[in-house]
């Protein structure tokens, strides 16, 4: 009985109609003939320990290119004697998020200020040294997957507060802000990114006062700020958008006024609602830091680029890119994931 | 003594409402000024010192480069105005056959996501999260330095169907060469309004009277029909120039047919699928945004299957599918961009890139490419906000 009753699901499920039928049947077919090479390639016969191209001899993947150059793609041209810096700021960042896992209400306040007023500095001072007994290691000298969470981590902090505010002034009743912040979020997402890392490349430095030179890394992280805060505007608003008149009107009748009402009543709704789009919007800004290449900083895709031209290392392109495809996918999918989780969480039923 | 001032401000504030109003708008105009005066004067001695010219006279000037591959006539000796004109209809190219080959593919796998065989709907799902989160330029550099290379060189190039000729150079394939083209399109100009007219005479006509008229069947017959007389009246012919393997300077090449650059196939391929990731989530939740009732209420005044699914779930699905597709469509033209790291001649690596470079005008340059963009991204948005209109529910 049990045995036809599975039967019937496997039936219903893989073989219900003809098209059904044909669509079984040509996926196994299709996984048939790509999965046993591309696992071979990628494990059965690749190359895993070693220290030069000829060690790869076997006709899979050569992961002996990655394993090399790992601390290259991972830190750039960051000093080796100095990488402990970049660990040790890794290190607290990680270490404060698990103690916020597990910490109380009142703890977690002050992990949060530590996190967002205090820690950007000292990691920014342990990366950039000059004071202390510790080198100065030069932004060009940054790269990889360092400067790729860098850019990114930066970036997101600064243009949180930003597209709050914009979004805001989109929703005002004063013209002036209401017309400035439309003109300045359309602008902003009718343009391609490219264009405004080319604009912190070659247009940024034309508009400072001569003889100031004004980091390359900090005119990529104005940009890329600029840039999404326009989109996070636009999520924000979304957000302002779902709330209910009656929570303005109650906040109102409680004698709070504009500035009031938006901190404690309307925004930490708002912003609840949107932790999607927010998430979207950081996994966006995530997936478009290789296009830094245009102003000639290597993070992890750049740094790939330059090891497949090395002539001991030529034709293993295909090794390195997936590699990079691998860290990008973990990163992408875990914060997709983990929003989800937290959305989740966050949901008060109504 | 500060919160005190603050106090007395705030109350001359609640007692002023007009000023409430006007004065931060003021403190924000003067402000923007004061920016933008700050920027101007440092742009202006900055220039000055460094002996840029400003303007846009370097348009006409002569580019003196080359361009790989171009739509339109080109060499090195026409203007800069030209080049960007290149670069543009190159963008306006690889953003066309992205968008249709995003649509088809999002459309594809976004309803295979919600059969109902899980074989099917699994490898639907790890299409979607494979290539949707990972970095575009990335899944770029992937298809064009680590897969398209390894074509092998033109002596020994694959061939498809006999026609189809790849190798490393690029894919090349035969050429049309038409006579009396002319009068085809005019055929065929002809034939869609015929078809329009007809189609919008059989509604007035079911409206009025209530008889349908089988327009579907119609409009083929003069979809086929039409094209097929003015070929034999006004003798237009078609010929294809095969492409041909020839060797110039010790170096075997194609000649004669029309040759895809892999530029264009790497960058079209990574936008597609990239693309048509975001799409198929978009079509997944317009076909779920339908309710049961709608489906079932159709049933129930006695539309037969496909009935049901042409005239009640489509029309509603496509109205939450479309702006969010829109949007997609406006990223895939504005990632186009990225052609610039592989060398896809496309107006940011052409314009931002190679006349930048000659001339040196970065705020001309930049605000053109910065412009162009803004144009088509607005022009999209126009265009598909009309259609969206048109089609949106009209709630009384």
């Amino acid at each position: 009985m049990m045995k036809n009753l599975n039967l019937l699901w496997f039936k219903e499920k893989f073989f219900s109609t003809p098209l059904n039928a044909f669509l079984t049947i040509s996926i196994i077919y299709l996984g048939f003939i790509t999965i046993p090479p591309l696992a071979n390639w990628i494990f059965f016969d690749a190359t895993f320990i070693g220290s030069k191209k000829s060690d790869c001899v076997s006709g899979g993947a050569c992961w002996v290119f990655v394993n090399v150059w790992f601390e290259r793609f991972i830190y750039g041209l960051y000093p080796a004697e100095e990488i402990w810096r970049i660990n040790l700021a890794f290190g607290i960042l990680a270490a404060s998020i698990l103690v916020y896992n597990f910490a109380n209400q009142k703890i977690r306040k002050y992990i949060l200020i530590f996190l967002f007023g205090v820690f950007p500095f000292i990691s920014l001072f342990l990366f950039h040294g000059g004071a202390l007994g510790l080198p100065v290691v030069d932004t060009r000298e940054w790269g990889g997957l360092f400067l790729t969470l860098v850019i990114s981590v930066f970036a997101i902090i600064f243009c949180f507060p930003l597209g709050i505010i914009l979004a805001m002034g989109r929703r005002s009743t004063l013209p002036v802000f209401k017309y400035f912040s439309i003109g300045f979020i359309e602008f902003w997402r009718g343009v391609p990114l490219i264009t405004v890392l080319f604009m912190a490349g070659v247009m940024f430095p034309l508009f400072l006062p001569a003889g100031s030179n004004l980091d390359k890394l900090i005119r990529v992280i104005i940009a890329i700020t600029l840039f999404e805060a326009a989109y996070m505007a636009e999520v924000v608003r979304g957000g302002l958008q779902a709330i209910t008149r009656g929570q303005y009107d109650a906040a109102k009748s409680l004698g709070m006024g504009y500035w009031k009402s938006h901190f404690f009543i309307i925004l930490p709704q708002a912003l609840k609602i949107v932790i999607p789009g927010i998430t979207n919007t950081f996994i966006a800004l995530f997936k478009d830091t290789p296009l830094v290449f245009v102003v000639g900083l290597l993070e992890i895709l750049g740094m790939i680029n330059l090891a497949k031209t090395n002539p001991n290392w030529l034709g293993l392109a295909t090794e390195g890119y997936v590699f990079a495809a691998f860290v990008y996918w973990a990163f992408c999918f875990w914060m997709s994931r983990y929003s989800l989780k937290l959305e989740n969480r966050l949901k008060t039923s109504n | 003594m500060i919160s005190n001032a603050l106090k007395s401000f705030n109350i001359f504030l609640e007692n002023n409402p007009r000023f409430k109003v006007y004065f931060p708008q003021g403190l924000l105009i003067f402000f923007l000024l004061i920016v933008v005066l700050y920027f101007s004067i440092n742009a202006g001695t900055n220039m000055a010192s460094r002996g840029i010219e400003t303007g846009f006279g370097f348009l006409n000037k002569k580019a003196q480069f080359d361009i790989q591959f171009s739509l339109i006539e080109y060499d090195g000796g026409m203007s800069y105005g030209r080049a960007y004109l290149v670069g543009l209809l190159n963008t306006i190219l690889v953003s066309v056959i992205g968008i249709f080959f995003a649509t088809i593919l999002g459309f594809f796998f976004g309803i295979l996501r919600l059969s109902s065989n899980p074989l099917a709907s699994g490898l639907a799902t790890g299409y979607i999260e494979l290539f949707r989160n990972i970095s575009l330029l990335l899944q770029i550099f992937f298809w064009y330095f680590a897969v398209l290379r390894l074509l092998p060189p033109p002596e020994n190039s694959l061939i498809i169907f006999d026609f189809v000729f790849a190798n490393i150079k690029g894919i090349y394939i035969p050429r049309f060469d038409w006579t009396n083209l002319d009068y085809f399109l005019y055929g065929l100009l002809f034939t869609f309004l015929l078809i329009y007219f007809f189609n919008s005479y059989t509604k007035k006509l079911r409206n009025i009277t209530g008889k349908q008229l089988p327009n579907i069947s119609i409009s083929f017959l003069i979809l086929f029909l039409v094209p097929t007389i003015v070929i034999f009246l006004f003798n237009v012919k078609l010929e294809f120039i095969y492409p041909e393997l020839k060797m110039s300077k010790n170096i075997y090449n194609y000649e004669g047919g029309v040759t895809i650059i892999p530029e264009l196939i790497a960058l079209a391929f990574s936008l597609s699928l990239y693309t048509s990731t975001f799409i198929a989530e978009c079509v997944r939740a317009g076909i779920l945004g339908i309710d049961k009732g709608q489906k079932e209420a159709a049933a129930s005044i006695g539309l037969t299957k496909n009935q049901i699914l042409r005239l009640i779930v489509i029309p509603q699905a496509l109205r939450i599918i479309i702006p969010p597709t829109t949007n997609q469509y406006l990223n895939l033209t504005k990632n186009s961009s990225l052609a610039a790291a592989i060398a896809y001649p496309d107006i940011v690596l052409v314009f931002a890139g190679t006349a930048l470079m000659q001339t040196g005008r970065a705020i001309e340059i930049v605000s053109i490419t910065m412009f162009t963009y803004l144009t088509l991204s607005i022009s999209i948005s126009i265009l598909m906000n009309w259609y969206n209109k048109r089609i949106s529910i009209t709630e009384r």
